[in-house]
């Protein structure tokens, strides 16, 4: 199935497993287009959803992936949990896995939490985004939207746009796209952007005119409203103003720039909404590929053996 | 580790008599009786004398380390002086300071006393340095004379850098009067801000907020121009970047109050070592790259750097095993310094094992004002003994110390620490 166990990160996930879990996705994606939306490939199999940090969309993106795979599903977070009481991380988890679970979907505020994860449980992992290190699933479904558009994503210019030293998001599709063959240049202001990010083998320019005039496809992050005030973003209108993908910046350009969006989307800040609800943006797309790439994870993580996906 | 009373005639024959003052290296016998040194080198052997045989060992000063964290009282579960007074001999250390970051701080003659009381049966000697600062909060200046009359040997707010350049200022001129260094945790907190590794490429994919070697060097190079202003005694301790070495380099040649001292695990390791959020890793100032650990090295060679100091900083493992954010900062580094700096700068690099003893006995104690010509006759029993030809593998039965965080486990190390006396005990170390 994989060559690997868990899935933490791409930064050293190979190149063959992504593309078989895109692959893979995409059977699953015909499968969400039936009527009756349900495989039992997982069946029997228990996966624990714990979620140390808020997360809306991501927390039901993998329930759904998990029940359409006919997997039994406990969702765990951390305002609801023994945390508030003091227990540890390494607690918590002990006692989760005590009640034989086949597989955890860790969401963290602390980098590296999922491969601590795996030091003391011996279940299999999928990091659902750790702090400011990585967010996978996120990046595979992202990569799958741009397969389904272009076909290939091999030498497609891909522009991430935001506060890329904060954002997961950036971090894991820089080892992706890399990885798949992409060029990738990131747009930012200059203080969200590491100056050692270049040796991760991406471009870097501050002026979005430039990089909207060279990218096939755009992925907007989005901008934390956090962020402000502490000396790293002065405003949203200068924002807007420096990064900000507006209509006109799209129009200006002849050709159709592919725009996606992790979400939830800042409308006005960092995309404008003509340009969030245009038909050039694959936003809603990334959503339903979300949860067809999950499907896809978990199953090649999971499941017993391969093509038995009926 | 097994240690005794030593007996009343003692003799180590046939060892390698390393003198660091002296600069001599001369085979040898040393005969102790009642716990002094009596006879040096060639002379008749005496009679009811017990004898070790210490062939292929070297005898030098026992070690110094002006740079512990033995956490009492407070943390009686991480360290105690006593448990921290047996790691210390298994890595050949007779002397050291500890750091007044306990809770409550050591911040008064009262606490001072505490720590002279409760060290006193101690099987090594135990200076306390005291606070800079009243409760190390940064603010007011502590009671400096009278925390000296009661015997601390150097003030510090260690853990907790004086921010204030103000501060940081009147407590230099203060201890002028004294005659004793202040110890200032050189950290610029806004440049560091929630950093918990070295800022680098290595931060920037684990995904880890950064601490710039900056944040050292600028308040480094503060405290190098207000000691030069005022013209006390600074002590840099546990020297990180490059750009330090380099500030410390140049004010030395105008400055000889000024003095620094750098450890064993930032001359070891470099921040590519985190790649696996290694909690035992996570130490402040943060592990840096590899030009940093370079220019440490070179500070040591050339002498810019005086002296090799711990940091032995005690962990539980409940304090480690956990997320990389939550993990207390700290590694324990007494029972392996040896080791790890023989291995560093004598075997891989071009330091003789005589400027590396002298790292790590002479120059701390000199620092200190302590008596520093141990090798002479009349002189209470202050010895090491090591094999510098014994390379090993450092493993937990190795640690003596109440805590078990070490990075260095499984790492294969040189020189290896045979005999301590200390206090009229003799410890053999296994």
């Amino acid at each position: 199935m994989l060559t690997h166990k868990h899935l933490l990160g791409l930064e050293n996930f190979p190149k063959e497993d992504i593309q078989k879990i895109i692959d893979t996705a995409f059977n699953f994606r015909e499968v969400l287009d039936r009527p009756i939306k349900k495989v039992p490939s997982l069946q029997g199999i228990t996966v624990v959803n714990l979620f140390f940090e808020n997360s809306t969309r991501t927390r039901i993106s993998f329930e759904l992936a998990q029940k359409r795979l006919s997997a039994d599903t406990v969702n765990f977070s951390a305002s609801t949990s023994s945390l508030k009481k003091g227990e540890s991380f390494k607690d918590t988890a002990q006692n989760i896995e005590a009640m034989k679970i086949d597989a955890v979907v860790l969401r963290h505020p602390a980098p590296g939490a999922p491969k601590h994860l795996t030091e003391f449980i011996d279940a299999k992992i999928i990091n659902a985004g750790d702090g400011t290190h990585e967010h996978p699933t996120q990046a595979i479904l992202d990569m799958m939207s741009l397969q389904e558009k272009f076909g290939e994503i091999k030498d497609l210019n891909v522009a991430i746009v935001g506060d890329i030293e904060h954002s997961r998001v950036a971090r894991s599709n820089i080892y992706g796209l890399v990885k798949m063959g992409a060029n990738v240049t990131l747009c930012g202001p200059p203080n969200l952007i590491p100056n050692t990010i270049v040796e991760l083998g991406v471009g870097v320019n501050y002026n979005i005119d430039e990089v909207v005039e060279w990218a096939d496809a755009i992925n907007v992050l989005r901008i934390q409203k956090e962020r402000m005030g502490i000396g790293l973003i002065p405003s949203e209108r200068e924002y807007r103003k420096l990064f900000g993908i507006t209509e006109e910046r799209i129009k200006r350009n002849d050709k159709e720039i592919v725009i996606m969006h992790p979400g939830p989307m800042n409308r006005g800040v960092e995309i404008d909404s003509g340009v969030a609800d245009s038909e050039q943006a694959i936003i809603l797309d990334q959503v339903l590929n979300g949860v067809a790439s999950r499907m896809s994870v978990l199953y090649l993580l999971l499941g017993t053996k391969d093509g038995d996906m009926k | 580790m097994k240690t005794k009373v030593l007996p009343k005639k003692l003799i180590f024959q046939n060892v390698g008599i390393l003198d660091p003052v002296k600069e001599t290296n001369k085979k040898g016998n040393v005969l102790l009786v009642n716990g002094k040194i009596t006879e040096i080198g060639k002379f008749e052997l005496p009679n009811d004398v017990i004898t070790i045989n210490a062939q292929g060992l070297i005898l030098t000063h026992g070690f110094c380390d002006l740079h512990v964290h033995f956490r009492e009282p407070g943390n009686e579960d991480k360290e105690t002086l006593e448990s921290g007074s047996r790691a210390a001999l298994a890595g050949g250390f007779t002397r050291v300071c500890t750091m007044p970051n306990t809770n409550p701080p050591i911040d008064s003659p009262e606490s001072i006393s505490y720590i002279i009381e409760k060290s006193k049966d101690c099987p090594i000697y135990i200076h306390p340095i005291g606070a800079v600062t009243k409760g190390q909060a940064g603010v007011e200046i502590s009671e400096m004379g009278l925390m000296k009359d009661m015997g601390a040997v150097a003030f510090s707010d260690d853990g907790l850098p004086i921010q204030n350049g103000l501060v940081m200022r009147k407590a230099l001129e203060y201890s002028t009067m004294l005659g004793v260094p202040i110890i200032n945790h050189a950290e610029d907190s806004c440049l560091r801000c929630d950093g918990l590794m070295n800022e680098g490429n290595i931060s920037t994919r684990l995904g880890l907020p950064g601490n710039p070697s900056i944040a050292e060097s600028i308040m480094v190079y503060r405290d190098l121009q207000l000691a030069e202003i005022t013209g006390a005694m600074l002590h840099v301790p546990h020297v990180s970047t490059a750009a330090s070495v380099k500030h410390i380099k140049e004010m030395k040649s105008i400055n000889n109050n000024i003095t620094a001292e750098v450890t064993p695990h930032h001359l070891f390791f470099i921040d590519k070592d985190l790649f696996n959020y290694n909690t035992d890793l996570k130490v402040a100032p943060p592990i840096r790259n590899d030009i940093s650990r370079k220019a440490l090295i070179n500070g040591i060679i050339e002498g810019t750097i005086d002296c090799i100091a711990t940091d032995h900083a005690p962990h539980t493992l409940q304090d480690k095993e956990t997320t990389f954010d939550l993990a207390a900062f700290g590694m324990i580094g007494l029972e392996s310094c040896f080791g790890i700096v023989k291995k560093v700068l004598v075997d891989d690099e071009s330091l003789s094992l005589l400027n590396l003893v002298k790292l790590l006995t002479v120059s701390p104690r000199k620092i200190m004002g302590f008596n520093y010509d141990l090798l002479k006759v009349g002189v209470e029993a202050e010895l090491v003994l090591f094999d510098p030809n014994e390379n090993w593998i450092f493993e937990k039965k190795n640690v003596f110390s109440q805590s078990i965080n070490s990075p260095f486990y499984g790492q294969e190390l040189s020189g290896k620490i045979k005999y301590t006396v200390s206090k009229g005990y003799i410890s053999q170390i296994s």
